[in-house]
């Protein structure tokens, strides 16, 4: 096991600059998420990881060692693939052995130790059966089972649950972590699920358009989002533009044309010293839709009117109408949705608000 | 009309068109052939119907057709082994090469635009007392007399590696790509070399189109007979030149219908045991 260190990483292909000056450090045993839209580069830093793909500029080590020259059969990583590239001429158990043919293990040794990983995915009986005869989810396990038996210094996982239908994914999600976790392997994990990395991250890397735009964990980056972009691509956010009025020790006072003075907690308003505007951000299920007339307490509220309901089941989404501008709540359903058009007072408490420099 | 009994019954419709113009074409010709093949030759120079086994005699018993026969499927053989040597390589940088894939097969389609005879008799010019080569050396000052270097086993079996490689690079490059890359990036991320990856991942998964190409080729090889007649010597005749031979220039057509399905059957049997084979293959294809 392994920490990963990426230091002013720049990857071009031609003119086109697919990572910008990328530095990054995931500590040994992390299970670190790089997680953004497609096309901001988060394959790419791992295929440079993985020495798929070498980097343009910066170094990129492995435990502290630079790894830029190491040809990646001699990285010692395990990879899972999106598709998962299980050689489809090989049994089950041929697939797992693969990498230990290269490690000098002994012939007696590799049969107890493909045994060891196919039991730790909870496949003990598919050895000699051919990929094809498993569903995804299985072929997903084995691809694992793979990667791991070898006891890599790192575990990149590449969107190795997209393939999936979304009850397996979930699963596939929770099984994920249990291995990862009794094993300790150091893991980089790319996606663009974001709740795939909130569930299984210990911190979430976000990136976007080549560059990081945050790293924390799935609190920080959800509750405490860096930029516009965090907020609106982790989950449903409300970005509203607002003047700071003032600011103390522990709360920066903001005023927004919709809602009046809205006290902002400093600690979720970072990066604000000197400005005199600002964007206040308020998460979709942070705005609670109540009925016209009934009391908030604690509450910021202002009349609005529903727009659209989106039914669904256990919760809806609300888009409303609040002045001028369409806000976006996800609320617990009690008793029954509101109807659409109905008059309603849209609210939420200053405390659960943060707010972003005006870029 | 069922949807069912429809459906059922559009692949004959759609098939009906190639299987009346093969029926037609091919089978009903074959047909002529095996009857000609039991009729006799009389001293007369006339065909007698009828059923006798004289020309199967002939051609089973007589050493000089075995031994052309022989000769005939090593050529092809060897020329099988050639293009399969030399075809291979060629078809793993076409399959992954990027961006000009369209070029470089247009390139290896462009030759079937120039007859086959044309191609082969481009060697004469070539290879020929006053061809190109015999000129460039003489000119370079290496010989001071043309060499002969026609008309000999090697040219013929340049000649059939110049008109079949094609077939061999289409084959495995087809194959090949229907091999999904990561393959070998997940080979080389568990510690194989680039080698040891195409070894272990890459051939055995494109086995099926290498021997698709060398089906094609060694059929086609040892069914030729303008190469050897136009590139070989007097003592390199395939198989197919004594068919020409009996039914061209002796008129001799119940032999030549004997000898010719005698070779039909021969290559007939290594389709049978390459089917054998594919049934295993593709089942291996099939299980990517």
């Amino acid at each position: 096991m392994s920490s990963v260190t990426l230091q002013n990483v720049v990857k071009r292909f031609h003119r086109f600059t697919a990572v910008h000056e990328v530095n990054l450090e995931i500590p040994d045993g992390a299970f670190v998420t790089l997680l953004g839209p497609s096309g901001c580069g988060k394959t790419t830093n791992l295929r440079m990881i993985a020495g798929l793909l070498d980097p343009t500029e910066g170094e990129i080590l492995i435990g502290g060692k630079r790894v830029n020259d190491v040809p990646i059969h001699k990285r010692n990583l395990g990879i899972v693939f999106q598709n998962y590239a299980l050689f489809p001429h090989k049994t089950v158990a041929e697939n797992v052995a693969f990498g230990l043919k290269y490690r000098d293990v002994p012939k007696a040794e590799i049969a107890g130790r493909v045994q060891k990983a196919l039991d730790l995915v909870q496949l003990p009986d598919v050895g000699t059966r051919y990929p094809k005869a498993l569903s995804g989810g299985q072929q997903q396990r084995i691809a694992l089972a793979r990667a791991i038996v070898i006891e890599p210094d790192v575990l990149l996982l590449d969107e190795p649950l997209s393939a999936l239908d979304a009850n397996l994914r979930e699963d596939m999600r929770v099984e994920l972590k249990r291995i990862q976790e009794q094993i300790g392997v150091t893991t980089v994990f790319v996606t663009h699920d974001q709740s795939e990395a909130l569930a299984m991250s210990d911190r979430i890397v976000v990136m976007s358009a080549g560059r990081i735009e945050q790293v924390g964990t799935p609190e920080e980056v959800y509750n405490t989002p860096a930029s516009e972009f965090v907020a609106s691509f982790l989950g449903a956010s409300n970005i509203l533009p607002a003047r700071i009025t003032g600011q103390d020790a522990d709360t920066v006072h903001l005023e927004d044309p919709l809602f009046g003075a809205v006290p902002v907690p400093a600690a979720k308003a970072p990066a604000l010293a000197g400005a005199s505007r600002a964007k206040l951000v308020l998460r979709a299920e942070k705005l609670q839709i109540v009925a016209a007339g009934a009391p908030t307490p604690g509450m910021i509220a202002a009349p609005a009117f529903v727009e659209t309901v989106d039914y669904q089941g256990q919760t809806v989404r609300y888009f409303v109408r609040v002045g001028n501008t369409q806000m976006q709540a996800i609320n617990m359903i009690d008793e029954r949705p509101y109807a659409q058009g109905e008059a309603v007072q849209a609210a939420f408490r200053p405390k659960d608000c943060a707010a972003l420099p005006e870029s | 009309m069922s949807i069912e009994a429809r459906e059922r019954r559009q692949p004959w419709i759609l098939l009906s068109p190639a299987l009346t113009t093969i029926g037609l074409l091919l089978f009903v010709p074959l047909l002529f052939i095996v009857v000609y093949s039991f009729w006799l030759r009389t001293a007369t120079g006339a065909d007698q119907a009828g059923f006798y086994l004289d020309n199967w005699r002939e051609a089973l018993s007589d050493p000089f057709y075995r031994d052309i026969l022989l000769f005939t499927l090593k050529i092809a053989a060897i020329t099988t082994l050639v293009c399969a040597v030399m075809g291979y390589p060629a078809a793993y940088f076409i399959a992954r090469s990027r961006g000009n894939k369209a070029i470089l097969l247009l390139l290896l389609m462009l030759p079937f635009w120039i007859s086959y005879i044309i191609r082969t008799m481009s060697w004469i010019n070539i290879l020929g007392v006053s061809g190109a080569l015999n000129s460039l050396l003489i000119w370079l000052g290496i010989i001071s007399e043309p060499m002969q270097m026609l008309y000999n086993q090697t040219t013929v079996i340049l000649g059939l590696v110049h008109f079949l490689l094609p077939f061999m690079i289409l084959n495995v490059f087809v194959s090949l790509e229907g091999i999904d890359v990561t393959l070998e990036d997940a080979a080389n991320s568990l510690g194989a070399t680039k080698w040891e990856a195409f070894l272990q991942v890459t051939l055995p998964l494109s086995l099926p189109g290498l021997a698709a190409g060398g089906l094609l080729c060694f059929v086609l090889g040892a069914g030729t007979y303008i190469t050897p007649l136009v590139l070989g010597g007097p003592t390199d005749a395939m198989f197919a030149n004594l068919v020409y031979e009996a039914i061209i220039t002796q008129l001799n057509w119940p032999l030549g219908s004997a000898l010719s399905l005698m070779l039909l059957v021969v290559l007939g049997v290594l389709v049978m045991i390459y089917n054998r084979y594919l049934g295993m293959a593709q089942l291996m294809k099939g299980l990517g």
